[in-house]
């Protein structure tokens, strides 16, 4: 339910470094832990994108697994459901490495070709 | 036409935590310590606000409340018999609003907000168990309400919101006898996804833990303040060592 909302945080940050330019393609690196459904944040990114810069751009996103490191035996592991607990250890502190990334990695715009060329002289 | 691909490498996030930061600085300036009261709908976020802050100013705490709404004042028309300030926030267009305040909402809020009369503002965010979670607000600290209507398992369903928050109210403790729920399970399940939160025990309706949130609340002030002195120092530490001989 909160793809909406990320998703209209996705088109703002695409199309300010778009500058203007018709965007063809994102890609976004999103965490595990995010708990972002794919599938309804594309549904919202054609919602949200149209009649701006980045309508009908293509969506790719990578996936980050979601990894811990134990504080105390500096352990390292993938988890695939939330529990945040050292397996070594038991409870206690444990911090994510990764899995919490919401980023837009890159996109890829339109220009005018040789724009530079074109230029007055 | 010729594509060019651009690196962007930015947090989709980043403009609200931008304004976020802008609020903070508000906050800071005034010196009002700052909580985000996040909840599913029903919990007992109000309720407990009605209790746990009544006659605190004459215990030397002034507190204030941003009362965010999908629709209404009816939350704020509860919290007015308290005598403390409060404002409300509506997210509505007419039809129901955002299911969730942001930092935009907030900061545009923050003029009706009287912070030098304030040690301490409660953002009492919409009820909602996802949303609010992604969207920092400038806040110091953020408490999560979950009521033992809501079911054990809530934490490993939202772990995003239970890891946000330094505080766990469990609320409506007078329902549990009867009910057919297992608390120490709750607990449990609190602690796998969030080892550092303080989990607190509480019905807001007889007032059974209140005194005890109310302790957590007008020592929050001096908690903060003493994490920020220390991320200071660690900080000033760590730009020391990094600093050329």
């Amino acid at each position: 339910m909160h793809e909406f909302d990320l998703s209209s945080a996705i088109v703002a940050t695409v199309n300010k470094h778009a500058e203007g330019r018709r965007v063809t393609h994102v890609t976004l690196r999103i965490g595990r832990l995010r708990q972002v459904v794919k599938d309804t944040l594309e549904f919202y990114l054609a919602i949200v994108g149209k009649d701006t810069p980045c309508e009908g751009a293509t969506l790719e996103i990578i996936d980050v697994p979601a990894v811990l490191v134990c504080d105390t035996c500096q352990n390292e592991w993938q988890i695939e459901i939330p529990a945040f607990i050292c397996g070594t250890c038991g409870p206690g502190a444990v911090e994510v490495k990764t899995g919490e990334e919401f980023m837009v990695e890159s996109i890829e715009v339109e220009d005018e070709e040789d724009a530079a060329c074109t230029a007055p002289r | 036409m010729h594509r060019t691909k651009v690196r962007v490498v930015e947090d989709a996030l980043d403009a609200n935590n931008t304004i976020a930061s802008a609020n903070r600085g508000d906050f800071d300036r005034s010196d009002v310590t700052v909580v985000n009261l996040m909840s599913a709908p029903g919990a007992g976020k109000t309720t407990l606000l009605e209790r746990g802050l009544e006659g605190l100013a004459e215990e030397g705490l002034r507190v204030g409340v941003l009362e965010g709404d999908v629709q209404g004042s009816f939350d704020a028309d509860r919290l007015s018999v308290l005598h403390i300030p409060v404002v409300q926030l509506n997210t509505d267009n007419g039809f129901g609003g955002e299911c969730h305040l942001d930092a935009n909402m907030v900061r545009s809020a923050l003029p009706a907000v009287p912070l030098a009369e304030l040690d301490v503002l409660i953002v009492e965010n919409v009820g909602n168990l996802v949303c609010p979670a992604e969207f920092r607000i400038g806040e110091d600290s953020r408490i999560m309400v979950c009521s033992v209507t809501e079911g054990e398992d809530k934490p490993l369903k939202y772990p995003l919101m239970f890891r946000a928050c330094e505080l766990v109210v469990i609320n409506k403790v007078d329902l549990l006898e009867h009910l057919d729920f297992d608390v120490d399970r709750l607990e449990a399940n609190i602690r796998q996804v969030n080892h550092h939160a303080t989990v607190m025990r509480v019905s807001a309706k007889t007032g059974e833990g209140v005194e005890e949130f109310r302790t957590w609340l007008k020592d929050l002030p001096a908690r903060v303040a003493a994490e920020a002195a220390h991320d200071h120092e660690h900080h000033d530490h760590a730009d020391h060592e990094h600093a050329p001989a």
